[in-house]
């Protein structure tokens, strides 16, 4: 016996299994796509060869060397600040208008379109403290980026630390401090280690920032300080697919960076996903 | 005082100051750049600025009108909200009160993958796969078109709209759903008629996120939407290429001789742009709050 | 120092009002606690017993919503004046929580967790942590294995061991807040002994909902209803003869 809602139900439930279905289907369709296209063509001289012949032969390992650097440079600065910003928000802030500004910042900067962090760090970094189009200029760009995400990340893991530990070494006669420092922040490493490594994933894919603070077209050789250029890998894709005169000749080069680039995205996240899970269980016990 | 307590206190001043380093970059950040933007202004009327439907940079006399770059924004998230809104909606739903928990623990990081692909990747995969198709299948001169943007911008979207509705879904309570099931109510009438309606409030706040990430997208739509600054026709823009304010500044700015009009343009839309996305969050976050209280 | 001093009085608490907000949780709460005794707090669910216990250790302070009036004095000392050092103070006044809270590293690392912030020099570190291990009745079935993780201890060891660890940082008060029920009979039998042995090196207040055990253990008896103290005498007292209507409903059951 079907009445009219069960009917309507039948319906309804299909359109929403489709809908996660195409969901789904994109997710294969993309990394399908870049993995079968790119996999024959990474190898080890792929990742360690400099580019040749105008970039249409040869590797992408300034572009790697380069995107690491910024990784580098660009985690010593948010890491730092996210970790110590949200132990001030969960710690100590009380309600009030600091706490009110410092949570406002930090969702709007989280909001904000990654090429305005570009634009800015074009005209603070790279022009007003005269750092030029640097390694420099674009790793406190993209520090600035990812200082949100750790921040909120990090705020996330001290709230699951358990009250209980705070006040037991309260109790102790422990100084706030101390407590934090003994036993809530070991405790939040974990979860801080996640969030870290998510936006080490995404340094490594933004693109427009750095196209606007220092990443460079073509360098025949390394950077040799933090005041030099630099190529990397998103926006070394960026321009075999779009700005060369042979971009149907380098649609190979082109596949091996994406793929390159997402391996280092995805495993990043897989990385974080299996630090969390693995801490989650823990906690269960 | 005592040493301690001193020492203490030292330590949660200083703590503080990172706090306070994030409100000094977002104060920097609008300072650097509105200074930039405005400087246009004292060479080229903002009135000019906002109504010309011309956006010529280089040409002799320039033209530096918002419109087309505006209205190329807005067409391009518009339609990637059109196609990614149900379809994320509809995901969300499924996760959240249909599928049994153990799918339901692969379908997460499956659609959080979408999050964490580049989008410079998004692009390329636009770029080499669906640019051809759209060119083929509508028989179009060009398949770098809004309409490639949109549909690569709500695959972007969709992640966002998906965790966060979900994350609204699953926290309406689970006795008032029951007290609907209980009153004989199929499943799906529960879903529409009463969790839906309850996690709304944290629904519209997703799609907000959603929109906001769209509008600042830059390197997906730049390399799939062809780029050319006019204003589109709705629909029919949607079948052209266009471009929006966030590819002009990526394309133009390497180009530009700092601290000319040019350069200050292209600050002048960054700020429009900044602008806009703040408005969306503010939105966002204050529906989002909203909801907080509700539940 | 308050005029009416007197050395055998541990704890003395004199009109002592607290509000959670607008929510007025302690009202006008005077009492005298003797030095080492055990005393144990009762009353129904709600009632401002573990409010009360937490004012006396200001764990009360980690709760912004809470303000409070009067005068605690502990050893002579108001606690509540600006001078004091909260931090040395809850030092001297140690706490057990309800629920057993060892941090999530070894047992050994547990004990000596106070001493070593506190400064206790390396190598007496494994003389405190045995002492405190045997004073908590634990050293006989743990000292094989003190560098496993405390959490792989049962509910009942761990929540000696969190006493252990209170006791190495050699308070002079130590509270109590249910720190049974979340055990096992045998368990509950062990650190009821414990309790008896601690009362001769140390002043003991403990809240408990269950009645024998005030019988059994302590020496004198609060009983709070409503936040407020309705009545403070030694436990045979309480217990069989009761000044109180309240406090004899409540002992006998016919109490909700
Ligand atoms: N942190 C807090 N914020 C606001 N109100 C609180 C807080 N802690 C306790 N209260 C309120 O103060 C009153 C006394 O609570 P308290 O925990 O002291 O009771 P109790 O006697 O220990 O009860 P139980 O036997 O259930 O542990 C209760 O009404 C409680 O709701
Ligand atoms: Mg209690």
């Amino acid at each position: 016996m079907f009445s009219n809602a069960r009917l309507n139900e039948r319906i309804a439930f299909t359109f929403l299994r489709v809908a996660t279905g195409i969901v789904v289907a994109f997710v294969f369709v993309i990394l399908y796509y870049i993995i079968s296209n790119g996999y024959s063509v990474i190898s080890l001289e792929f990742l360690t060869d400099m580019p040749r012949n105008r970039m249409t032969e040869g590797g992408i390992y300034p572009a790697i060397v380069g995107t690491v650097y910024l990784i580098i440079g660009s985690m010593a600065v948010a890491l730092p600040l996210g970790i110590l910003a949200a132990i001030y928000l969960t710690e100590y802030a009380k309600p009030g208008r600091l706490t009110w500004s410092i949570e406002m910042a930090i969702n709007n900067l989280a909001g904000t379109p990654s090429v305005v962090f570009g634009l800015f760090g074009l005209a603070l970094f790279a022009r007003y403290f005269g750092f030029g189009p640097s390694i420099l200029a674009a790793s406190l760009t993209l520090g600035l980026l990812i200082l949100p995400i750790i921040i909120r990340a990090s705020q996330e893991a001290l709230l699951t630390v358990p009250k209980e530990y705070r006040e037991a070494s309260l109790a102790l006669g422990v100084t706030k401090w101390e407590t934090i420092r003994r036993v809530v922040l070991p405790s939040a490493i974990p979860g801080m280690v996640t969030g870290a490594i998510l936006s080490i994933g995404r340094v490594a894919g933004e693109t427009a920032p750095i196209l606007l603070t220092g990443a460079a077209y073509f360098l025949p050789r390394l950077p040799d300080s933090v005041f030099s250029q630099f190529m990397a890998l998103p926006y070394h894709l960026y321009v075999l697919a779009t700005t060369g005169t042979n971009i149907a000749q380098t649609r190979p080069l082109q596949y091996g960076t994406a793929l390159v680039l997402l391996m280092i995205v995805l495993s990043m996240n897989i990385i974080a996903i299996a630090i969390r899970s693995h801490y989650r269980k823990k906690m269960r016990r | 005082m005592s040493g301690r307590k001193i020492k203490e206190k030292g330590i949660e001043y200083l703590l503080s100051l990172a706090g306070i380093l994030a409100v000094l970059a977002l104060l920097l950040l609008c300072i650097f750049l509105f200074r930039d933007g405005v400087m246009l202004f004292e060479k080229y009327p903002i009135v000019s600025f906002l109504t010309e439907t011309k956006w010529y940079p280089t040409a002799t006399p320039v033209h530096f009108g918002l419109l087309p770059l505006l209205l190329g924004s807005l067409i391009v998230t518009t339609g990637a909200i059109i196609f990614s809104v149900p379809l994320g909606i509809a995901a969300a739903i499924y996760i959240s009160e249909i599928a049994t928990p153990r799918v339901a623990e692969v379908l997460k990081p499956t659609a959080e993958i979408l999050a964490g692909i580049p989008s410079v990747v998004y692009g390329f995969f636009g770029l080499v796969v669906l640019v051809p198709y759209i060119q083929r299948a509508l028989d179009l001169q060009t398949g770098q078109t809004a309409l490639t943007g949109a549909i690569m911008l709500g695959i972007m979207a969709l992640p966002t709209i998906i965790s966060v509705s979900e994350d609204a879904i699953s926290s309406v309570p689970k006795s008032i759903k029951e007290g609907a099931l209980a009153m004989g109510s199929t499943q799906w009438q529960t879903i529409y008629k009463i969790t839906v309606p309850a996690a709304l409030s944290g629904i519209s706040a997703a799609v907000m996120l959603g929109i906001g990430r769209a509008i600042g997208e830059t390197m997906t739509v730049m390399m799939v939407t062809g780029n050319s600054a006019v204003i589109p026709g709705f629909p029919s823009g949607l079948f052209e290429p266009v471009r929006t304010m966030t590819a002009t500044i990526a394309l133009e700015m390497g180009e530009v001789p700092m601290g000319s009009d040019h350069y200050h343009a292209l600050f002048a839309v960054g700020s429009v742009l900044f602008i806009t996305t703040f408005i969306v969050n503010i939105i966002a976050s204050y529906i989002k709050q909203r909801y907080r209280f509700h539940l | 120092m308050p005029d009416n001093y007197d050395d055998s009085i541990e704890i003395k608490v004199e009109n002592l009002d607290l509000w959670y907000g607008d929510n007025q949780a302690l009202y006008d709460v005077s009492i005298d606690i003797p030095k080492n005794s055990v005393t144990a707090l009762i009353g129904p669910s709600g009632c401002g017993k573990s409010t009360f216990l937490r004012c006396l250790n200001r764990m009360n302070d980690l709760v912004k919503s809470c303000r409070i009036q009067g005068q605690v004095h502990i050893d002579g000392q108001n606690i509540y004046s600006k001078d004091i050092d909260v931090v040395g103070l809850r030092k001297r006044v140690g706490m057990v929580f309800q629920k057993p809270n060892p941090f999530p590293m070894s047992i050994k690392d547990n004990i000596a967790y106070g001493p070593r912030i506190h400064g206790a020099p390396k190598k007496d570190i494994d003389t405190i942590v045995e002492e405190a291990l045997r004073s908590g009745a634990l050293w006989d079935e743990v000292h094989e294995r003190i560098g496993m993780p405390a959490l792989d201890l049962s509910g009942g060891q761990q929540q000696r061991l969190c006493i252990a660890r209170t006791l190495a940082v050699r308070p002079e008060v130590l509270l109590f807040d249910e720190p049974c029920s979340a055990l096992d009979p045998i368990s509950t039998a062990k650190i009821e002994d414990l309790i008896l042995q601690l009362k001769k090196n140390y002043t003991i207040v403990i809240v408990t909902h269950n009645m024998q055990q005030a019988a059994r253990i302590s020496d004198y008896t609060g009983f709070f209803l409503t936040g407020k103290l309705v009545e403070f005498d030694r436990t045979e007292q309480i217990f069989e003869s009761p000044k109180e209507k309240a406090t004899e409903d409540y002992i006998t059951g016919r109490f909700g």
